[in-house]
Parts: structure tokens; sequence; C-alpha cells
């Protein structure tokens, strides 16, 4: 691969697939342990890795595991004993995991893990939507969302430092859609690796297992005290939020390249929203700017953390909106709403901020291609509601028959 | 080479790794294998439990009754966290420096091992993660309350197989070592100095070995408390417990029976085996003769 120095902040320019990305993410971190399995969409990244250390560009142990369940308890193990760990996964392997995923954060234990999102069986299907995610967003884990390479890159060297933050320790999950970034190339600058130490030394545990230091791990919480530690825990994600804010403006300071925890695109005068997460971000804003042109005013609301939810930053977000679009790529089967909608919806009205209309949209569901067209369609339809004066309403663009 | 105990007065009397003040059932086989093993391996060591029955009583919060870090995952995972815990330690001596050399240790029970840990534990087998495993066996879900596991002997009766259990014990031992792992073992709470030695043993081992050790259970296989070890040694005298060790490949009978007891003595004391009729018993006969002429235990006399 064909590499251009940039300047100092800046470092390398060159071009890599969404995995290839992680893969170099988690390497640059100076990642101790990596524990995981292969499944299609995400492979690459653990092949890559155990690569990178066989050729000792990476000092790291990697665990061959048997399943994706022993993979996050590998990985639960390593980080319980101090090291520095990535694991990833998608599909069927993260609800594998499910188990395990929970202890993990309510162990409080920092783990990075790359979720190449990918629709859950049946029938079995490998391609993106975001259903394996969705599954675990009330797990405890932070979880971020990204639009490109360079953004899941960005977002897993600042997952390392968010997670092993004393203030925080909780495990983060990156997810990259399947496919549409994992498996696509796009150029992206890589920093040098000093500037990645510097920013991200070695991870300092405030509690590990150690002879010299014993402790207790996972206990049987009885009823006169689980409660309040599942109400510390919950409260140790909620108040992460501005601690998460602060780090991303650090990664900034360092990196030069901020994303904040959601991207307001034109949405200063738009009458029209549509808040999206993940890579399809990308077509929504080009579509938004095709009907600028034509004199719609339409914005984006690009939702890049979604774990905790930044609900303040959304409902100030949506202010002047008129008419909102969610744009939901998990199947709400049987819920209220859609999971992306749920969120919105009950962060606007928390805040008694009600815009004439809300859409929700589901699409996107097993690989099915999100086209200009349809983003056209879905903001058409947000216009629709608002002239119709419709409160709610659920619309699966791109489905056939 | 590991030194071995000779007499049993050379296994350290320091205290153990849990603590007085835990609340296993009087008469437990597991506290007293875990009295032995802790003895044996000191306080430099890791301990990773599935859940279980010791699990829930040694860490009922706020209190723990562990003297060494411990760490409690899930059920059927703790092969696969000890890999972790390994992993984390190795490298971090090798890139930081850490000076310690812990042994890691998994204490999990037949279900955690036999049925839904057994996956997690091939994995770590295969993997060569030097990692020593306890398998206390008290031959069912004892914890959740006598449910059969594959670790449950024929006949014997469960919350879940009220006519005694028509099915064979899974030979643990078989399968582990079908893994070509430098060590494995098993062991009676009732045979001390050949407990510690497997303990040491296993400890020393250059890659995963295992302990099956035979946990006696007072309240599932219904008996009283007070001959709890009386009934791991009648285990191992009628040749339904050979004590042996598969030590590099080579099988070496390690306690020697050269009289068997008839099983009926093994049967006739627990209340899980009551009422079984004379072809059961004969079934239960067959299986230990067969056992005998495979570990070179002598005849019933």
């Amino acid at each position: 691969m064909s590499t251009t120095v940039l300047d100092e902040k800046r470092g390398t320019k060159t071009i890599l697939s969404g995995d290839q990305a992680l893969a170099e993410a988690a390497k640059m971190a100076n990642i101790d342990v990596v524990s995981a399995y292969p499944i299609t969409p995400q492979t690459i990244i653990v092949e890559t890795l155990e690569h990178m250390i066989a050729n000792g560009e990476l000092k790291a142990k990697f665990i061959p595991v048997e399943s994706e369940h022993s993979a996050m308890s590998a990985a639960v193990g390593a980080s319980a004993a101090g090291a520095r760990v990535f694991t990833s996964t998608a599909s069927q392997g993260l609800a594998l995991m499910h188990e395990v995923v929970y202890i993990a954060s309510s162990l409080r234990l920092p783990i990075v893990m790359a979720v190449a999102n990918r629709a859950l069986s049946a029938p079995i299907n490998i391609w993106n939507d975001l259903s394996d995610a969705m599954a675990e967003r009330e797990s405890g884990w932070i979880q971020f969302f990204v639009e490109t390479v360079q953004e899941a890159f960005d977002t897993t060297v600042e997952a390392f430092k968010i997670a092993e933050d004393p203030r925080i320790s909780l495990p983060v999950m990156v997810g990259l859609d399947g496919y549409i970034l994992s498996h696509e190339y796009e150029p992206i600058e890589l920093p040098f690796q000093d500037q990645v130490d510097k920013y991200l030394p070695r991870r300092q545990p405030t509690v590990k297992l150690d002879p010299a230091k014993p402790v207790s791990m996972g206990t049987l919480g009885p009823p006169e005290l689980y409660f309040e530690i599942k109400y510390r825990q919950e409260r140790a994600i909620d108040t992460a939020l501005p601690i998460i804010q602060e780090l991303d403006d650090d990664f900034a300071q360092h990196f030069g390249r901020r994303y904040g925890l959601i991207e307001k695109y034109k949405l200063e005068d738009a009458d029209y929203v549509l808040v999206t997460m993940g890579s399809v971000s990308g077509t929504a804003k080009e579509e938004a700017d095709r009907l600028r042109e034509q004199g719609m005013r339409v914005g984006v609301l690009k939702v890049r953390l979604f774990r905790p939810f930044p609900k303040q930053l959304v409902v100030d977000a949506l202010a002047g909106a008129k008419g909102i679009g969610i744009l939901d790529r998990s199947m709400p089967m049987g819920s209220s709403a859609p999971s992306l909608a749920q969120d919105v919806m009950a962060s606007l009205m928390q805040a008694r901020q009600y815009p004439t209309s809300i859409v929700s949209f589901v699409s996107g569901i097993g690989g099915r291609d999100m086209k200009l067209t349809d983003f056209e369609q879905m903001f058409q339809e947000i216009k629709t509601a608002v002239d119709g004066n419709i409160a709610y309403r659920i619309s699966y663009p791109a489905l056939r028959g | 080479m590991t030194e071995l105990y000779k007499t049993i007065k050379d296994i350290p009397t320091t205290e153990g790794i849990l603590a007085p003040g835990h609340a296993l059932c009087a008469g437990c086989g597991a506290g007293t294998i875990l009295n032995i093993v802790g003895r044996v391996a000191g306080k430099n060591v890791i301990v990773v439990s599935a859940t279980g029955c010791v699990e829930v009583t040694t860490t009922y919060l706020p209190y723990s009754a562990w003297r060494v870090p411990w760490i409690h995952n899930a059920f059927e995972n703790s092969a696969a966290t000890a890999s972790g815990v390994r992993a984390a330690i190795d490298i971090m001596k090798e890139k930081y420096g850490y000076s310690e050399d812990p042994r890691i240790l998994v204490v999990a029970g037949d279900g955690g091992t036999a049925d839904i840990g057994l996956q997690s534990l091939s994995g770590m087998l295969e993997r060569g993660d030097r990692v020593t495993y306890l398998l206390y066996d008290n031959e069912a879900y004892m914890n959740t309350g006598i449910q059969r596991s594959g670790s449950t002997p024929y006949g014997a009766w469960t919350t879940t197989s009220w006519e005694g259990k028509p099915e064979m014990k899974k030979d643990m031992m078989g399968i582990v070592t079908a893994h070509h792992i430098p060590y494995a073992a098993t062991g009676s709470p009732a045979y001390i100095l050949d407990l510690a030695n497997k303990v040491k043993k296993a400890l020393d081992a250059e890659g995963p070995s295992f302990l099956h050790v035979l946990s006696d259970c007072n309240l599932g296989w219904r008996h009283d408390s007070k001959i709890s070890v009386e009934v791991t040694r009648l285990a191992v005298q009628t040749g339904l417990w050979p004590l042996y060790e598969v030590d590099h490949g080579v099988t070496k009978l390690t306690v020697p029976v050269p009289k068997r007891k008839p099983v009926e003595e093994y049967l006739k004391v627990q209340g899980r085996f009551k009422g079984l009729t004379p072809d059961r018993i004969k079934v239960i006969q067959a299986y230990a003769d067969q056992l005998a002429q495979r570990f070179g235990l002598g005849p019933v006399g």
C-alpha cells in the first residue's frame, strides 16, 4: 500500500478498508490481548491483528477462542487481570456473546469491541443492518456508530481512552456497517505511533486480579445490595456523557479531527430533519444537499454516540424542525417504535418539545441497498406528514411488494 | 521435576486460599478439596470460579471468603476466562516486566465442566493455555437442587431422574486426555496425600492440567454428613473411582486397590441409590469391573 507523509499532526495518508483500519487502530493503541473468533464481515480485523502479532509489528497475545462466547469471556478475564483488551464480532457472534457482554460492563471492565454490524438470523444473512448491536443497547456498554473508515479508526483509538478513563471504566462498542464500511476502501490519515502513544499511555487499572492485593470480582449480589449496585452502574454510564464529550475534544486537540457526539448537518434553518446513524449518514447528507438546491430546507442529524444517549444534544439539535424522520436499520418487532426512534421521541417528550410530525423509517435491513432516491422519498414523506398534520407514522422505504 | 510430598506431614499447614466463614454445607467435599488445594497452591494463585456451589457460598456480598484474587464470570465460561487471565499475565510479563508468575486455577463443578462448560474447557485445553482446571464432581446440579448432569452416575436418583439415571456417567478424563495435555488426574478428598501430590504436579505443569476430584454432597447423595469422607473412600475401594494420573500420556494407577469391595457397599450407604434392582446393581458392578481391568485394580474379594 502506498503511503504519503502529510504533517506532524495528521501523520500519513494511505488507503484502507474499514476492517483494516480497525486492526490498525487496535495495533496503534498498543493492545495487550485480543481474543476473537472468525465471523463475516469482521474476520479481516482479527486475521490482520494475528498477522501483525506473528510478524512482530504488535506485541500482544492472540487467543484463538472456540466461540464468541469464549471471546468475550477471555476478554473479561484479560481485562480483569489488567491488560488492554480488544475483540471484534458481528451478528450471531454478538448474540452468542450476549450473556458475557452484560457481565463485562457490570464488572466495569474496559474492553473495546468492534462490531461489523450485520443482520441476525433467520434467515441467515451476512449483510448489513444494526439488529445485532441494537439487541445490546441496554447492556451498559458505551456504543458508537461510525460513518467513514477514518471515523472507524479514530473512534477505536478514542474508545480505549474512554473505556480506560478511571471516571468511566466501562467497555466500548464501535459499530461499523458490515461490508458497506468493513470491506470498503477509503483514503485515511493515520497518525504517527508516537502521537498515539502520547495520547494513550499504558493502561493503569485501579483494580485488577493481583496476588499482591487480592480482590473478589463477580461475587453473589443479594437482594439487599443488587439494586444499589445496578443503580451505581447505571449512574456510571449516564455520568460518562460529559466525560466522553471532554475526551472527544481532547482527541481533536491531539489529532486535529473532531466528530462530536452528534453531527448537525445543515440544521440551522431545517424544516425537515432526518436522524441517522452509521454509514448511511453520508448518503443522507448528499441527498439533503440536492434537495436544498431545489429549495427544500432539509438537514441531517447524525447520532454518533448512541449509548449513553446524548439526549440534550439531540433535543437542542432538533429544536427548529417541523418534521423529524428517524431512520432505524433494525426491525421493531412489536415495539412501540424502532430503537433509535424510541430514544429520540422519549428525549423530545422529556423536553416538552413536540414537532408537528415524526416519521419512523425502517430500511436497509439485511443488506438492502439504501439509495439516494430512498432518502429523497424519506424527506418527502416527512414533509407530507407535516402537511397532513400527522403526529406519527412508520414507513418502510425500499420494501418490495 | 516436581518434588512430591512423602507423607501427609509434608503438606504445608499454612492458611489456605479459603478463609473460614464460607457457607458450604457441613460435610461438603468441595470444602475439604479446596482446603488441600489451597495449602499446596499457596497465595500466588488467581482463582476463576464457575457458577455453582463454591461460587455462591464463598462470595455472598458484602463478604468474600477468598484470600487470593478471585473472579467469577458465568457458568459455562470459566476455562475461557482463565485463558484471558493467563494471556494477560504472560503478555504483561513480556511487555512491562511484570514480575509475578501466579498460577491460574479454575474451580468448577460437574455441570459447569462436563455439560454447559465443555466447549469452553475443550478450547482452553486445545490451545495449551497454562491453567489448572479443578473439577469438583458432586455428580449432579447440587446448587440448583440435585438435578442430573452428564456426570451423574448410572442408577442415581436426582430430581430429574426419579427412577435412577438410565445413562452412564460421562468419562471426563477420557475427553480431557484426548486433548494431549501434559497432566490430568483423578482425586479423592479421602486420599489427601495422593490429592496433594496431584495438585502439585498439576500446578507445575508446563501447559493445561486437569484435576477430576470426586466431591461428596451428602445432601444430594442422601447420607449422613458424618460419613462424607468415608463415602468417597468407598468409591475408590469398590473400584468405581480409580485414582490415577495421565502424565504426558502415560497412565498410572496411583492408589492400588488389591482387593476391591463389592459396589453394594458404596451404593447402600447412599439414599440416591435406594431401591436399585439387582439387575441394575449388576450393571454398576460390571462397570466397576471394567474400570478395574482398565486401570489395574484387584479382584472383588
